[in-house]
């Protein structure tokens, strides 16, 4: 896991006058799952596109696989699998054809295109319909011959674009869970974007913010939670039947470490910043309230997310 | 039995040639990227359906043009005529008026074989999604625009030879007099031209498409500038030259000026550099395509032209066509490589 496979130093790229990628630094190590998650024009395709050298950086330094993208692009490409947003196939060609052709662009043998793409669908699920053109594909299944089409020439980095996009949770779910299961058995370095936080923290060691063309943080969900959110880590939600409103919110107030509390419809929201749940059930019950519902929640990228990327991009970490 | 007998020698021959024998024909056929893409390029022209009607097109063409040709050719050779002894390239160029020609044919359906082969080229590529992905594999971004003319080049070399011997073929049968090599020669430069001429809209219409990000908008302008070239071209200079025209009185240096300048603005049209150099190569008797002077033609004994003569009277024209070719080529292969690739947008 010591082995660095994506380096980058200082990245800028530009288009006009417009910064759209500003002095990104990034590491992934061998054998991660990182997300690099970012709402809609955040820069992340155009990281990706530099990452594969296939668009040309304005400043900066990069190494995939200890070789510089932008003078030796040819023997990244033969090492990093990329699968780009809204993928497209030749649609008048068989599932299994269009992989074939891929293999041999890299330069199989058409024997051994064949088996590997027989094997490779077997594994996606798409067996039964590798002799079906893919013009007919859902796109669910064209996402998977996506995945399929990448790990054709036996990648050790694969670079996913936008994977989810436009395909219903249960195939969101069975693509992730292929994605985290590749990597685990054959070590695959997996960078994959999104701008759907869920599937980014249900799968990935690490996760990167990229927004406005910065990464603002980057490390697992409760380190970038922890950096993100100092303070009112914890939030409790309960329902209480309590005769004087007033009377229930200033015993709730009383209690240590609670910042906040607010009556949100039916449920009495209370920010505090350490764990004081057992505190505040046995306080409610003090006041003489009737306490028919409490839970803790936890923060997760879902508050990080509309903090930095909803409530505006010029948010300061610091 | 006696299969089986037959077999077994062109079995052991076959084992001797490693590549021909069947058991390492799959392993040892690794072809290099590029001439996968240009397999596969060839292949989707030859199955497509628009393939299927532009051959479907050229071949009524040719064979309306060498019935006219030799419903007629009995009456365009007169007796002690110079033309006599090319009486095989009239299957070429006869028409009694109611059907072009084959070489009118192909200077008018040619362009739209080229112009319908390329259009499509690179934004249906885009617009699929396949572009970057075919872009992310290990090869040069190149191969995908060099596969694509070359593909497309070799359907049309093939498909444009395949019916000129075919109509020689049909001729030969049917007036039952060979041609000379110094015939065959001419047919096959006029072959090769014609390749060389829709090479030139199909490059115009490769660049269209790289420019154009619809295949509808790229396919127009190709068409638009063979349109352009065909009827407004030669009606805009007619306009332009008619108020200097000079007055049937006017000394003759300024009539030569008026002729020239005349012939000189003509040749910016790709279709008139082809229409002049197929007529000089096919027809022996032409000895020359510009104005002369008196002078120049004082003394000449009417005769046909030697084939390298007739060739390089025309050389202007044909270096002129490759010359458009190659510039179309070039500007394509600039804005494919500086172009900026990302997903279907």
């Amino acid at each position: 896991m010591n082995s660095l496979v994506i380096e980058a130093e200082g990245l800028m790229k530009r288009y006009g006058s417009q910064i759209v990628v500003d002095s990104l630094d990034l590491t992934i190590a061998k054998g991660e799952v990182f997300g690099l998650l970012g709402p809609n024009g955040a820069g992340k395709t155009t990281t990706i596109l530099m990452l594969m050298g296939m668009s040309e950086p304005h400043g900066g330094t990069i190494r995939v696989c200890g070789i510089n993208p932008v003078t030796h692009p040819l023997s990244v490409k033969r090492k990093v699998g990329y699968l780009p947003e809204d993928v497209g196939f030749y649609d008048d060609y068989s599932g299994i054809d269009n992989l074939v052709y891929t293999a041999r662009l890299n330069g199989q043998s058409p024997a051994q295109a064949r088996h590997q793409a027989e094997q490779l669908l077997r594994r996606i699920g798409l067996w039964e319909d590798a002799h079906k053109k893919t013009g007919k594909y859902s796109r669910g299944m064209r996402q998977r011959l996506g995945l399929a089409d990448v790990l054709m020439k036996s990648p050790e980095v694969i670079i996913l674009d936008e994977p989810t996009l436009g395909i219903d949770p249960t195939g969101v779910r069975e693509l992730m869970e292929l994605i985290v299961k590749l990597s685990r058995d054959e070590g695959i370095t997996v960078l994959f974007s999104s701008h759907h936080l869920h599937q980014v923290q249900q799968v990935c060691d690490r996760v990167g913010l990229f927004v406005g063309g910065r990464l603002l943080a980057q490390g697992d969900i409760p380190q970038l939670a922890q950096s993100l959110l100092n303070d009112n880590l914890y939030a409790i939600e309960a329902a209480i039947d309590h005769p004087d409103e007033k009377i229930l919110s200033d015993a709730l107030m009383s209690v240590n470490g609670v910042m906040s509390v607010e009556r949100r419809r039916d449920l009495f929201h209370i920010r505090t910043n350490h764990d004081v749940t057992a505190v505040i059930a046995q306080r409610v019950i003090e006041a003489g309230g009737a306490l028919t519902y409490l839970n803790r929640v936890e923060y997760g990228l879902d508050e990080i997310y509309c903090r930095y990327f909803e409530g505006g991009s010029n948010h300061d970490v610091n | 039995m006696l299969i089986k007998q037959l077999r077994e020698p062109i079995t052991r021959i076959a084992q001797c040639m490693p590549g021909l024998s069947p058991q390492n024909k799959t392993e040892r056929f690794t072809r290099h990227p590029f001439w996968v893409m240009v397999d596969k390029e060839m292949m989707d022209h030859i199955r497509s359906w628009r393939f299927m009607i532009l051959v479907a097109i050229v071949v009524l063409t040719c064979l309306g043009a060498s019935y006219t040709a030799l419903l007629n050719i009995a009456k365009a050779v007169k007796p002690g005529d110079a033309d006599e002894a090319f009486l095989f390239l009239n299957l070429f160029t006869v028409s009694d008026g109611t059907l072009p020609s084959f070489v009118v044919f192909m200077g008018f359906l040619g362009p739209l074989l080229g112009i319908g082969m390329g259009f499509d080229a690179i934004n249906s590529e885009q617009s699929r999604g396949t572009l970057s992905r075919i872009l992310s594999q290990p090869i040069h971004r190149d191969y995908l625009i060099n596969a694509k003319f070359v593909a497309a080049l070799m359907v049309i070399a093939l498909l444009v030879f395949v019916m000129g011997y075919l109509v020689a073929g049909a001729g030969l049968i049917a007036i039952g007099i060979p041609p000379t090599f110094e015939e065959f020669m001419r047919i096959n430069l006029f072959l090769m031209l014609s390749v060389v001429y829709i090479a030139f809209w199909l490059n115009l219409s490769v660049l269209f498409s790289i420019r154009f990000r619809q295949a509808a908008t790229s396919a127009l302008s190709g068409i638009a500038v063979w349109l352009f070239f065909n009827l407004f071209y030669p009606l805009m200079l007619n306009i332009v030259l008619k108020p200097f025209t000079p007055s049937a009185y006017a000394s003759p240096k300024s009539i030569y000026l008026f002729e020239r300048s005349r012939y000189l603005l003509s040749q910016l049209m790709p279709n008139e550099l082809f229409n002049e150099a197929t007529s000089t190569l096919l027809m022996p008797t032409v000895r020359s395509v510009g104005p002369l002077t008196m002078q120049q033609v004082e003394g000449a004994l009417p005769g046909p032209l030697p084939l390298g003569q007739s060739a390089l009277l025309v050389w202007p024209q044909i270096t002129g066509l490759l010359a458009a070719t190659l510039i179309c080529f070039a500007l394509s292969y600039y804005l494919f490589v500086r172009r900026e690739i990302r997903g279907r947008s």
